[in-house]
């Protein structure tokens, strides 16, 4: 089956892809409005600790961090994807990318403005937080260079900048083409400024394409190195079940996972939701799906490596952690995350489900639960069991504040990821353009060939 | 670690032991405590409360795990098949081991924990932003965190008993991170005078408020690097050493009648508090 349909008028591509930005159907407002609501949650639970005092989030004194550091390493790991398919692919020249790597790339920017706000929820005093940053200052007193913490900062700022100007820079022909399209308006003149009076001259296309695939080489490294950035806040520390040699990978293969389980649910609601069927096709839905089980496999092996290496590596205490999440308090959520993490994505194995939307939609949710779970696993259990026997009777359980914030999070990532598809085309217009463009090349090689292939047949 | 250390002999690094590098000149604080004196009365972490300006955070907070208790005492039931009342346990004053590599401030994002050239492991509340890294990567978990505003919570320091706070010490604001300092306002001002004086500190001029108030007198504390101190005899006498990472004590009956050991050692942390208890194969 053909990713795309090569009959597909370019004056069509400019009028479906710019009706996004007018009429979705009405389930977008339903979104919207519930996402406005969960976004008051976290923000009413923000107010009560700020003006309370951490105390209010139920951690104690030996439990310190909680569901804010897990979920900060959740969304982290989820935008992932967006560098993935815009950026690896790009350079593999995998054409099916292109439909669906606009929104990728937004949830990219997306995900790491939500994660950047959990580093602030988590913090005692987040009025100080700009102590983090190098700041120039009278006193000269600079932040603390050894802390991984600190890398942490500048790798999410550096990954969010780089990644908000590949965002913007692949839309400037897209942002030309909204310009010449759209009556006057506020939107009018917010595209005017924005695509920097492009003209789609040939010197202008010359020079898009280098920046272009400048920032994609740039930002490669860049994801690999956030996401082990984040590891090394845990395998760098001494506790036990942290201090893992193998967590870098092991959170980058994570990351991937769930950013693209992440992409196969926004396909789903996208597609339906701003009427994208003709080119969010089934077929390009297939290779997402292929690929989330390849990703899927490799993290399940570094998991298990994960295990092994701390059951047969003579260090009680991580022994003791290990097999304290598969009997203790949180045994039923470590053992939904292997099976959520594990065993559901054997269900894309099968050609059956690999389009059936109602399955993948379900299946991508489980996914990302486990991979949240994930998360939650490798950060909780190591406080209530790490080396200090006195610390091991203090069980302590979340509070309502700290759900509320996990709960208002996806809010605020719905939130903006569904007014960046209203006010900016979330399908790449110039380049569907291309691939029906390429698309119908190939046909038309294809029926000169097979006609000769005919003829020659005749004569013989 | 600098820039050359990384180029030239990276392999080095961590063999080195942190004591070695910058040598304690002429102070070094340390502290040993004898568990075989101790008798578990908490009269040190009632005295510290006192001395530190420590909030007493209430019945529910503490049964909570908010207590900030910079000195606790950790009880520890035997487990012989006997029931309380004739059931033993056995006692630990656990405070901040001030360690010489430690744990907490590498990790601290904007420094606010550092060593001082004593060997005090130092907390600089007006530059903590609350990550809390480092109580997640202390091994002793020795750290309490300030989840609550306690300077204006009701019946923390109930009326007039505000009256009793230490005004050599600050009281810390919510969202601050904060731990045992061995007393350092009095190892201040002993320093102060004996500068003034032209002298060293000697010993038994600076006594912590725990070491004040231990009945049995199970706590020293001093000058490690003064050679007449009693707590540099001590670690001499237990053949404990700060540079050293294992200590190996013989366990078997009839063995040495060595008593001294660190906690954590294996860790390498090289915590400045020696413990005095000999270390029982049944207890291992």
């Amino acid at each position: 089956m053909k990713d795309i349909s090569e009959d597909i008028a370019w004056a069509k591509i400019n009028t479906d892809v710019l009706k996004s930005l007018e009429n979705p159907r009405k389930l977008y407002w339903v979104i919207l409005l519930i996402a406005i609501a969960m976004v008051g949650v976290a923000a009413g639970c923000e107010v009560y600790q700020y003006n309370t005092g951490m105390g209010v989030s139920n951690k104690n004194n030996t439990h310190v961090w909680g569901l804010y550091i897990a979920t900060f390493i959740f969304w982290i790991g989820m935008s992932h994807s967006g560098t993935l398919l815009s950026a690896i692919l790009h350079l593999m020249h995998a054409d099916w990318r292109k439909p669906i790597y606009r929104f990728a790339e937004a949830m990219t920017t997306f995900s790491l403005m939500t994660a950047g706000l959990f580093v602030a929820v988590h913090l005692g005093r987040v009025w100080q937080i700009y102590y983090a940053l190098p700041y120039p200052n009278g006193r000269q007193v600079w932040p603390n260079f050894q802390s991984p913490l600190l890398w942490d900062a500048m790798a999410i700022f550096t990954y969010l900048s780089s990644s908000i100007l590949f965002l913007y820079v692949g839309m400037i022909p897209d942002l030309a083409i909204c310009r010449d399209h759209l009556h006057p308006g506020w939107r009018k003149t917010l595209y005017t400024a924005l695509s920097l009076g492009w003209e789609g001259t040939d010197r202008q296309w010359r020079n898009f394409r280098v920046t272009y695939l400048t920032i994609a080489c740039f930002l490669i490294p860049l994801a690999v190195s956030v996401h082990s950035i984040v590891a090394s806040d845990f395998a760098m520390s001494q506790q036990p079940g942290w201090h893992i040699t193998s967590f870098p990978p092991y959170f980058v293969a994570g990351a991937l996972y769930s950013g693209c389980a992440a992409i196969i649910t926004l396909f789903i609601i996208l597609r339906y939701v701003f009427k994208f069927e003709e080119y969010m096709t089934l077929p390009i839905l297939k290779k997402i799906v292929r690929l989330t089980f390849a990703i899927a496999m490799v993290w399940t092996y570094l998991n298990l490596i994960e295990y092994a290496s701390v059951w047969y590596g003579h260090d009680q205490a991580s022994k003791d952690v290990l097999i304290q999440k598969a009997t203790g308090v949180y045994a039923p959520f470590w053992w939904m995350m292997n099976f959520c993490g594990s065993i559901v994505p054997l269900i894309l194995f099968f050609k059956r489900f690999q389009t059936h939307i109602p399955v993948l939609f379900a299946v991508s949710l489980l996914l990302n639960m486990g991979m949240w779970l994930e998360r939650w696993m490798i950060v909780a259990p190591t406080f209530s069991h790490g080396y200090y026997p006195w610390t091991w009777d203090h069980d302590q359980w979340p509070s309502l504040v700290q759900w509320g914030m996990v709960f208002g999070s996806f809010g605020w990532f719905t939130l903006l990821f569904m007014v960046f598809c209203k006010v900016f085309p979330s399908v790449s217009m110039y380049e569907v353009k291309e691939m029906v463009y390429h698309r119908s090349q190939a046909t038309k090689k294809l029926e000169v060939t097979g006609n000769l292939a005919a003829a020659g047949k005749g004569a013989h | 670690m600098s820039v050359s250390n990384l180029l030239e002999n990276w392999s080095d690094f961590r063999h080195t032991h942190p004591v070695d590098d910058v040598p304690h000149n002429p102070y070094k604080w340390a502290m040993s405590i004898d568990l075989d004196a101790c008798s578990g009365c908490n009269a040190c972490s009632v005295a510290c409360y006192a001395e530190n300006n420590l909030p007493v955070v209430g019945k529910d907070k503490y049964a909570h795990g908010y207590a900030m208790h910079w000195m606790r005492i950790e009880r520890y039931w035997d487990e012989d098949g006997r029931d309380f009342p004739d059931q033993g346990a056995q006692f630990l004053p656990m405070m901040c081991q001030q360690c010489e590599a430690a744990p907490c401030e590498t990790v601290c994002p904007v420094g606010a924990t550092n060593h001082t050239p004593d060997g005090i492991n130092s907390q600089i509340y007006n530059r903590c932003i609350g990550s809390r890294y480092c109580e997640a990567n202390c091994p002793y978990k020795v750290r309490y965190f300030n989840w609550y505003d306690y300077p204006t919570t009701d019946n923390v320091w109930p009326a007039e008993m505000n009256q009793q706070l230490n005004p050599d010490v600050t009281v810390r604001g919510k969202g601050v991170m904060e731990k045992c300092t061995f007393c350092i306002q009095r190892v201040t001002v002993a320093k102060n005078n004996a500068k003034n004086e032209g002298r060293l500190v000697h010993d038994g001029e600076v006594w912590t408020a725990c070491q004040q108030a231990c009945p049995t007198g199970a706590i020293t504390f001093g000058n490690l690097v003064d050679p007449e101190s009693k707590v540099h005899k001590q670690w001499q006498a237990q053949q404990v050493e700060l540079a050293k990472d294992a200590q190996t004590k013989d366990k078997e009956e009839g063995g040495s009648e060595l008593r001294g050991y660190r906690i954590f050692e294996e860790l390498r942390p090289y915590p400045s508090v020696m413990y005095l208890e000999r270390v029982r194969e049944s207890a291992v």
